[in-house]
Protein backbone atom coordinates (compact mmCIF):
# COMPACT_ATOMS: atom_id res chain seq x y z
CA UNK A 1 0.00 0.00 0.00
CA UNK A 2 1.45 3.18 -0.85
CA UNK A 3 1.92 5.35 2.41
CA UNK A 4 1.50 8.99 0.40
CA UNK A 5 -2.18 7.71 0.08
CA UNK A 6 -3.18 7.75 3.38
CA UNK A 7 -4.91 10.47 4.64
CA UNK A 8 -3.26 13.17 6.77
CA UNK A 9 -3.78 14.27 10.73
CA UNK A 10 -3.42 17.17 12.64
CA UNK A 11 -3.34 16.11 16.26
CA UNK A 12 -3.76 17.90 19.51
CA UNK A 13 -2.84 17.28 22.87
CA UNK A 14 -4.27 18.17 26.37
CA UNK A 15 -1.37 18.61 28.60
CA UNK A 16 -3.27 18.90 31.72
CA UNK A 17 -6.75 19.09 32.77
CA UNK A 18 -7.96 22.78 32.97
CA UNK A 19 -6.37 23.56 29.73
CA UNK A 20 -6.92 24.19 26.16
CA UNK A 21 -5.73 21.34 23.69
CA UNK A 22 -2.88 22.49 21.47
CA UNK A 23 -1.56 21.17 18.23
CA UNK A 24 1.59 19.78 18.38
CA UNK A 25 2.11 18.20 14.79
CA UNK A 26 0.30 15.85 12.20
CA UNK A 27 0.66 12.17 10.82
CA UNK A 28 -0.67 9.62 8.47
CA UNK A 29 -2.94 7.21 9.59
CA UNK A 30 -5.69 4.78 7.58
CA UNK A 31 -8.64 6.48 9.93
CA UNK A 32 -9.38 8.24 13.01
CA UNK A 33 -8.90 5.50 15.33
CA UNK A 34 -5.70 4.20 13.83
CA UNK A 35 -4.35 7.94 13.93
CA UNK A 36 -5.31 8.13 17.61
CA UNK A 37 -3.04 5.47 18.41
CA UNK A 38 -0.12 6.69 16.57
CA UNK A 39 -0.77 9.78 17.85
CA UNK A 40 -0.42 8.42 21.02
CA UNK A 41 2.57 6.54 20.28
CA UNK A 42 4.21 9.26 18.42
CA UNK A 43 3.47 12.40 20.65
CA UNK A 44 2.80 10.92 24.15
CA UNK A 45 5.52 8.46 24.80
CA UNK A 46 6.72 11.18 27.79
CA UNK A 47 2.84 11.71 29.29
CA UNK A 48 2.90 14.53 27.22
CA UNK A 49 -0.62 14.71 27.94
CA UNK A 50 -4.40 13.42 29.41
CA UNK A 51 -6.28 13.61 26.25
CA UNK A 52 -5.76 13.47 22.22
CA UNK A 53 -7.47 15.05 19.88
CA UNK A 54 -7.09 14.15 16.11
CA UNK A 55 -9.08 15.56 12.72
CA UNK A 56 -8.24 15.43 9.29
CA UNK A 57 -6.05 17.98 7.90
CA UNK A 58 -8.24 18.26 4.80
CA UNK A 59 -11.20 19.09 7.28
CA UNK A 60 -9.59 22.14 8.51
CA UNK A 61 -10.10 25.52 6.56
CA UNK A 62 -7.54 28.08 7.64
CA UNK A 63 -7.17 32.02 6.34
CA UNK A 64 -4.02 32.84 4.55
CA UNK A 65 -1.37 34.75 5.98
CA UNK A 66 -0.92 36.69 2.83
CA UNK A 67 -4.88 38.29 3.35
CA UNK A 68 -3.80 39.07 6.74
CA UNK A 69 -4.36 43.10 5.79
CA UNK A 70 -7.65 42.59 4.59
CA UNK A 71 -8.85 39.55 6.58
CA UNK A 72 -8.03 40.86 10.35
CA UNK A 73 -6.77 44.78 9.79
CA UNK A 74 -9.35 46.63 11.37
CA UNK A 75 -8.59 45.27 14.70
CA UNK A 76 -5.62 47.51 14.24
CA UNK A 77 -7.31 50.52 14.61
CA UNK A 78 -9.41 50.01 17.75
CA UNK A 79 -7.02 50.59 20.49
CA UNK A 80 -10.51 51.41 22.28
CA UNK A 81 -10.70 47.56 22.65
CA UNK A 82 -8.11 47.59 25.24
CA UNK A 83 -8.17 48.12 28.63
CA UNK A 84 -4.56 50.37 28.23
CA UNK A 85 -6.24 52.75 26.22
CA UNK A 86 -8.46 53.97 29.03
CA UNK A 87 -6.31 55.95 31.71
CA UNK A 88 -7.61 56.26 35.11
CA UNK A 89 -6.48 58.79 37.82
CA UNK A 90 -4.10 57.28 40.34
CA UNK A 91 -6.35 57.25 43.05
CA UNK A 92 -8.46 54.60 41.55
CA UNK A 93 -6.38 52.51 38.68
CA UNK A 94 -6.85 49.41 40.53
CA UNK A 95 -9.82 48.28 37.76
CA UNK B 1 -24.25 8.67 51.75
CA UNK B 2 -22.32 10.37 49.14
CA UNK B 3 -19.36 8.47 50.98
CA UNK B 4 -21.71 5.19 50.28
CA UNK B 5 -22.04 5.91 46.93
CA UNK B 6 -18.42 6.47 45.89
CA UNK B 7 -17.58 3.28 47.22
CA UNK B 8 -20.68 1.35 45.13
CA UNK B 9 -19.58 3.47 41.86
CA UNK B 10 -16.07 3.97 40.85
CA UNK B 11 -16.88 6.79 38.76
CA UNK B 12 -18.37 8.84 41.62
CA UNK B 13 -14.87 7.97 43.43
CA UNK B 14 -13.02 9.23 40.61
CA UNK B 15 -15.10 12.29 39.82
CA UNK B 16 -15.19 13.30 43.71
CA UNK B 17 -10.77 12.49 43.67
CA UNK B 18 -10.35 14.66 41.07
CA UNK B 19 -12.65 17.57 42.21
CA UNK B 20 -10.86 17.19 46.15
CA UNK B 21 -7.21 17.61 43.60
CA UNK B 22 -8.22 20.72 41.98
CA UNK B 23 -8.56 19.09 38.47
CA UNK B 24 -11.28 20.38 36.20
CA UNK B 25 -13.52 18.46 35.21
CA UNK B 26 -13.63 17.74 31.20
CA UNK B 27 -16.53 17.26 29.08
CA UNK B 28 -15.88 13.27 28.33
CA UNK B 29 -15.46 12.98 32.00
CA UNK B 30 -18.57 11.19 34.13
CA UNK B 31 -19.95 13.41 36.03
CA UNK B 32 -23.21 12.95 38.23
CA UNK B 33 -26.34 14.15 36.28
CA UNK B 34 -27.00 16.69 39.01
CA UNK B 35 -23.51 18.52 38.40
CA UNK B 36 -23.91 18.41 34.79
CA UNK B 37 -27.60 19.72 35.42
CA UNK B 38 -26.09 22.63 38.06
CA UNK B 39 -22.74 23.51 35.67
CA UNK B 40 -25.69 23.84 32.46
CA UNK B 41 -28.08 25.75 34.35
CA UNK B 42 -25.61 28.01 35.51
CA UNK B 43 -23.72 28.38 32.14
CA UNK B 44 -26.80 29.00 30.40
CA UNK B 45 -27.74 31.61 33.03
CA UNK B 46 -24.69 33.48 32.22
CA UNK B 47 -25.10 33.36 28.44
CA UNK B 48 -28.30 34.55 28.12
CA UNK B 49 -27.14 37.61 30.41
CA UNK B 50 -24.40 38.21 28.08
CA UNK B 51 -27.25 38.48 25.72
CA UNK B 52 -30.11 40.18 26.79
CA UNK B 53 -27.55 42.70 28.48
CA UNK B 54 -26.76 43.81 25.09
CA UNK B 55 -30.35 45.48 25.24
CA UNK B 56 -30.46 48.03 27.84
CA UNK B 57 -26.78 49.71 26.06
CA UNK B 58 -28.04 48.70 22.56
CA UNK B 59 -30.57 51.63 23.45
CA UNK B 60 -28.24 54.05 23.57
CA UNK B 61 -26.01 53.50 20.61
CA UNK B 62 -27.67 55.85 18.06
CA UNK B 63 -27.57 58.96 20.83
CA UNK B 64 -24.03 58.37 22.22
CA UNK B 65 -23.11 61.68 23.14
CA UNK B 66 -19.60 61.65 20.90
CA UNK B 67 -17.98 59.77 17.76
CA UNK B 68 -15.93 58.03 20.47
CA UNK B 69 -18.24 56.47 22.76
CA UNK B 70 -20.66 55.53 20.52
CA UNK B 71 -17.46 53.32 18.77
CA UNK B 72 -16.57 52.21 22.26
CA UNK B 73 -19.92 51.34 23.31
CA UNK B 74 -20.21 49.34 19.86
CA UNK B 75 -16.98 47.51 20.33
CA UNK B 76 -18.12 46.82 24.44
CA UNK B 77 -21.91 45.70 23.16
CA UNK B 78 -19.73 43.30 20.60
CA UNK B 79 -17.79 41.83 23.24
CA UNK B 80 -21.05 40.97 25.15
CA UNK B 81 -22.38 39.27 22.07
CA UNK B 82 -19.58 37.03 21.40
CA UNK B 83 -18.97 36.29 25.60
CA UNK B 84 -22.58 34.98 24.84
CA UNK B 85 -21.07 32.68 22.13
CA UNK B 86 -18.65 31.65 24.06
CA UNK B 87 -20.82 30.54 26.77
CA UNK B 88 -23.44 28.63 24.68
CA UNK B 89 -20.46 26.81 22.28
CA UNK B 90 -19.04 25.93 26.44
CA UNK B 91 -21.97 24.83 27.69
CA UNK B 92 -22.77 22.94 24.54
CA UNK B 93 -20.20 20.68 25.46
CA UNK B 94 -22.22 19.13 28.57
CA UNK B 95 -24.86 17.83 25.69
CA UNK B 96 -27.25 20.40 24.95
CA UNK B 97 -28.13 22.89 21.92
CA UNK B 98 -28.03 26.19 22.02
CA UNK B 99 -31.46 25.99 19.96
CA UNK B 100 -32.93 23.97 23.00
CA UNK B 101 -31.26 26.79 25.22
CA UNK B 102 -32.59 29.36 23.44
CA UNK B 103 -36.09 28.25 23.79
CA UNK B 104 -35.44 27.43 27.37
CA UNK B 105 -35.07 31.12 27.57
CA UNK B 106 -38.23 32.02 25.43
CA UNK B 107 -40.64 29.56 27.85
CA UNK B 108 -39.42 31.18 30.84
CA UNK B 109 -37.32 28.53 31.70
CA UNK B 110 -33.69 29.29 32.00
CA UNK B 111 -33.22 32.40 33.38
CA UNK B 112 -30.62 35.82 32.99
CA UNK B 113 -28.97 37.80 35.27
CA UNK B 114 -32.24 40.54 36.78
CA UNK B 115 -30.33 43.68 36.67
CA UNK B 116 -30.92 43.50 32.92
CA UNK B 117 -34.44 44.32 33.66
CA UNK B 118 -34.16 47.63 34.77
CA UNK B 119 -34.32 50.42 31.93
CA UNK B 120 -31.44 52.58 30.65
CA UNK B 121 -33.17 55.89 31.11
CA UNK B 122 -30.33 58.64 30.70
CA UNK B 123 -26.55 58.66 29.25
CA UNK B 124 -25.44 58.32 32.76
CA UNK B 125 -26.98 54.32 33.15
CA UNK B 126 -24.39 53.36 30.42
CA UNK B 127 -21.74 54.72 32.38
CA UNK B 128 -23.23 52.87 35.29
CA UNK B 129 -23.13 49.35 33.49
CA UNK B 130 -19.66 49.63 33.01
CA UNK B 131 -18.26 50.72 36.18
CA UNK B 132 -20.78 49.15 38.41
CA UNK B 133 -22.77 46.14 36.20
CA UNK B 134 -19.57 44.93 34.69
CA UNK B 135 -17.55 45.83 37.56
CA UNK B 136 -20.14 43.52 40.20
CA UNK B 137 -19.75 40.80 36.80
CA UNK B 138 -16.32 40.73 36.78
CA UNK B 139 -15.45 40.42 40.93
CA UNK B 140 -17.71 37.06 39.85
CA UNK B 141 -16.11 35.96 36.92
CA UNK B 142 -12.54 36.43 38.24
CA UNK B 143 -13.76 34.16 41.41
CA UNK B 144 -15.31 31.44 38.17
CA UNK B 145 -11.76 31.81 36.27
CA UNK B 146 -11.34 29.00 38.89
CA UNK B 147 -14.10 27.05 38.54
CA UNK B 148 -14.20 22.91 37.98
CA UNK B 149 -15.90 22.60 34.82
CA UNK B 150 -12.85 22.85 32.31
CA UNK B 151 -14.87 24.81 29.47
CA UNK B 152 -16.44 26.84 31.35
CA UNK B 153 -12.79 28.17 33.52
CA UNK B 154 -11.32 28.45 30.41
CA UNK B 155 -14.09 30.97 28.82
CA UNK B 156 -14.25 32.69 31.87
CA UNK B 157 -9.86 33.54 31.25
CA UNK B 158 -10.96 34.74 28.03
CA UNK B 159 -13.88 36.80 28.66
CA UNK B 160 -12.53 38.05 31.89
CA UNK B 161 -9.06 39.51 29.66
CA UNK B 162 -11.67 41.17 26.92
CA UNK B 163 -13.78 42.60 29.67
CA UNK B 164 -11.14 44.73 31.61
CA UNK B 165 -11.70 47.77 29.19
CA UNK B 166 -15.65 47.33 29.90
CA UNK B 167 -15.65 48.80 33.60
CA UNK B 168 -12.97 51.44 32.93
CA UNK B 169 -14.91 53.10 29.76
CA UNK B 170 -17.79 52.93 32.50
CA UNK B 171 -15.95 54.48 35.37
CA UNK B 172 -13.87 57.26 32.43
CA UNK B 173 -17.70 58.21 31.24
CA UNK B 174 -19.47 58.53 35.02
CA UNK B 175 -16.28 60.40 35.92
CA UNK B 176 -17.43 63.00 32.89
CA UNK B 177 -20.57 63.75 34.22
CA UNK B 178 -19.28 64.07 37.48
CA UNK B 179 -17.08 66.79 36.88
CA UNK B 180 -19.19 67.92 34.08
CA UNK B 181 -22.44 71.15 34.53
CA UNK B 182 -24.40 70.45 37.50
CA UNK B 183 -27.04 69.05 35.47
CA UNK B 184 -24.62 66.44 34.33
CA UNK B 185 -23.48 65.37 37.71
CA UNK B 186 -26.81 65.22 39.05
CA UNK B 187 -28.11 62.90 35.99
CA UNK B 188 -24.95 60.66 37.40
CA UNK B 189 -26.20 60.98 40.93
CA UNK B 190 -29.68 60.10 39.67
CA UNK B 191 -28.29 56.93 38.07
CA UNK B 192 -26.37 55.67 40.60
CA UNK B 193 -28.97 56.22 43.11
CA UNK B 194 -31.03 53.44 40.80
CA UNK B 195 -28.31 50.96 39.77
CA UNK B 196 -26.41 50.98 43.20
CA UNK B 197 -28.56 48.28 44.99
CA UNK B 198 -29.66 46.12 41.72
CA UNK B 199 -25.88 45.92 41.12
CA UNK B 200 -25.55 44.31 45.01
CA UNK B 201 -28.29 41.79 44.43
CA UNK B 202 -26.34 40.58 41.32
CA UNK B 203 -24.58 38.46 43.72
CA UNK B 204 -27.57 36.56 44.33
CA UNK B 205 -28.92 36.07 47.78
CA UNK B 206 -27.44 35.90 51.18
CA UNK B 207 -25.48 32.69 51.84
CA UNK B 208 -27.99 31.52 54.15
CA UNK B 209 -30.61 31.86 52.20
CA UNK B 210 -29.06 30.94 48.36
CA UNK B 211 -30.12 27.22 47.73
CA UNK B 212 -27.30 26.25 45.12
CA UNK B 213 -24.26 27.71 47.25
CA UNK B 214 -23.62 25.03 49.56
CA UNK B 215 -23.68 22.07 47.12
CA UNK B 216 -22.04 24.55 44.30
CA UNK B 217 -18.62 25.14 46.19
CA UNK B 218 -18.72 21.47 47.42
CA UNK B 219 -18.50 20.57 43.70
CA UNK B 220 -16.28 24.10 43.25
CA UNK B 221 -18.16 25.34 40.66
CA UNK B 222 -18.43 28.27 42.89
CA UNK B 223 -15.04 29.36 44.41
CA UNK B 224 -16.33 31.88 46.66
CA UNK B 225 -20.02 32.42 48.54
CA UNK B 226 -22.29 35.50 47.15
CA UNK B 227 -21.96 37.25 50.30
CA UNK B 228 -18.01 37.11 50.13
CA UNK B 229 -17.84 38.54 46.70
CA UNK B 230 -20.78 41.60 46.93
CA UNK B 231 -18.94 42.44 50.07
CA UNK B 232 -15.37 42.82 47.62
CA UNK B 233 -17.40 44.60 45.35
CA UNK B 234 -18.61 47.34 47.77
CA UNK B 235 -14.94 47.34 49.36
CA UNK B 236 -13.95 48.44 45.85
CA UNK B 237 -16.47 50.70 44.67
CA UNK B 238 -17.26 52.91 47.29
CA UNK B 239 -13.26 54.58 47.05
CA UNK B 240 -14.03 54.96 43.80
CA UNK B 241 -17.51 56.75 44.07
CA UNK B 242 -15.33 58.98 46.52
CA UNK B 243 -13.07 59.96 44.28
CA UNK B 244 -15.29 61.31 41.94
CA UNK B 245 -17.66 63.25 44.55
CA UNK B 246 -20.74 60.83 43.98
CA UNK B 247 -22.71 59.51 46.97
CA UNK B 248 -23.91 55.91 47.71
CA UNK B 249 -27.52 55.82 47.93
CA UNK B 250 -27.37 54.05 51.12
CA UNK B 251 -27.04 55.95 54.62
CA UNK B 252 -26.28 52.96 56.55
CA UNK B 253 -22.90 52.46 55.17
CA UNK B 254 -19.88 52.98 56.98
CA UNK B 255 -15.92 52.12 57.31
CA UNK B 256 -15.89 49.20 59.89
CA UNK B 257 -12.35 49.60 61.05
CA UNK B 258 -12.60 46.06 63.07
CA UNK B 259 -13.65 44.03 59.79
CA UNK B 260 -11.25 45.96 57.70
CA UNK B 261 -14.52 46.25 55.07
CA UNK B 262 -17.39 48.38 54.29
CA UNK B 263 -21.10 47.81 56.38
CA UNK B 264 -23.96 48.62 54.34
CA UNK B 265 -27.89 48.72 54.75
CA UNK B 266 -30.47 46.13 53.89
CA UNK B 267 -31.03 44.61 49.98
CA UNK B 268 -34.85 44.93 49.08
CA UNK B 269 -35.12 40.91 48.75
CA UNK B 270 -38.41 41.34 47.70
CA UNK B 271 -37.73 43.79 44.61
CA UNK B 272 -35.21 41.25 43.59
CA UNK B 273 -38.06 38.43 44.26
CA UNK B 274 -40.29 40.36 41.95
CA UNK B 275 -37.76 41.12 39.43
CA UNK B 276 -36.58 37.61 39.06
CA UNK B 277 -39.56 36.38 38.84
CA UNK B 278 -40.88 38.35 35.94
CA UNK B 279 -42.07 41.79 37.34
CA UNK B 280 -39.16 43.83 36.90
CA UNK B 281 -39.73 47.20 34.71
CA UNK B 282 -38.73 45.71 31.46
CA UNK B 283 -38.76 41.68 31.74
CA UNK B 284 -41.51 41.67 28.98
CA UNK B 285 -39.64 44.13 27.12
CA UNK B 286 -36.35 41.79 26.88
CA UNK B 287 -38.15 38.81 26.52
CA UNK B 288 -40.38 40.34 23.49
CA UNK B 289 -37.62 41.51 22.23
CA UNK B 290 -35.64 38.76 21.78
CA UNK B 291 -38.01 36.63 20.26
CA UNK B 292 -38.76 39.20 17.72
CA UNK B 293 -34.71 39.20 16.62
CA UNK B 294 -34.70 35.46 16.63
CA UNK B 295 -38.42 35.48 14.32
CA UNK B 296 -36.87 38.15 11.97
CA UNK B 297 -33.44 36.53 11.78
CA UNK B 298 -35.50 33.18 10.98
CA UNK B 299 -35.48 34.55 6.71
CA UNK B 300 -31.11 34.82 7.37
CA UNK B 301 -30.69 31.46 8.48
CA UNK B 302 -32.77 30.21 6.22
CA UNK B 303 -31.47 31.73 2.91
CA UNK B 304 -27.96 30.30 4.47
CA UNK B 305 -29.06 26.80 4.87
CA UNK B 306 -30.43 27.06 1.32
CA UNK B 307 -27.52 28.38 -0.34
CA UNK B 308 -25.23 25.75 1.38
CA UNK B 309 -27.59 22.91 -0.18
CA UNK B 310 -27.69 24.44 -3.41
CA UNK B 311 -23.37 24.36 -3.12
CA UNK B 312 -23.48 20.90 -1.94
CA UNK B 313 -25.70 19.84 -4.87
CA UNK B 314 -23.69 21.83 -7.02
CA UNK B 315 -20.50 19.63 -6.32
CA UNK B 316 -21.82 16.43 -6.34
CA UNK B 317 -22.98 17.52 -10.14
Amino acid sequence: MNQQALPLFEVFIRSRRGLDHRHVGSLHAVDSDQALEYARDVYLRRSEGVSIWVVRSSDITASQESDVAAFLDPMDDKPYRHATHYKLPEEVDNM
Amino acid sequence: MTENTSQTDPRLASFEEKIANEQRIEPKDWMPDAFRKTVLRQMSQHAHSEVIGMQPEGNWITRAPTLQRKVILLAKIQDEGGHGLYLYSAAETLGTTREEMVQALHDGKAKYASIFNYPTLTWADIGMIGWLVDGAAIVNQVSLQRTSYGPYSRAMVRICKEESFHQRQGYLATMALARGSAEQKSMAQDALDRWWWPSLMMFGPHDSDSAHTGQSMKWKLKRESNDTLRQRFVDQTVPQAEFIGLRIPDPDLHWNEERNAYDFGKIDWDEFMQVISGNGPCNRQRLQHHIRAQQEGQWVRDAMHAYALKRQAREVA
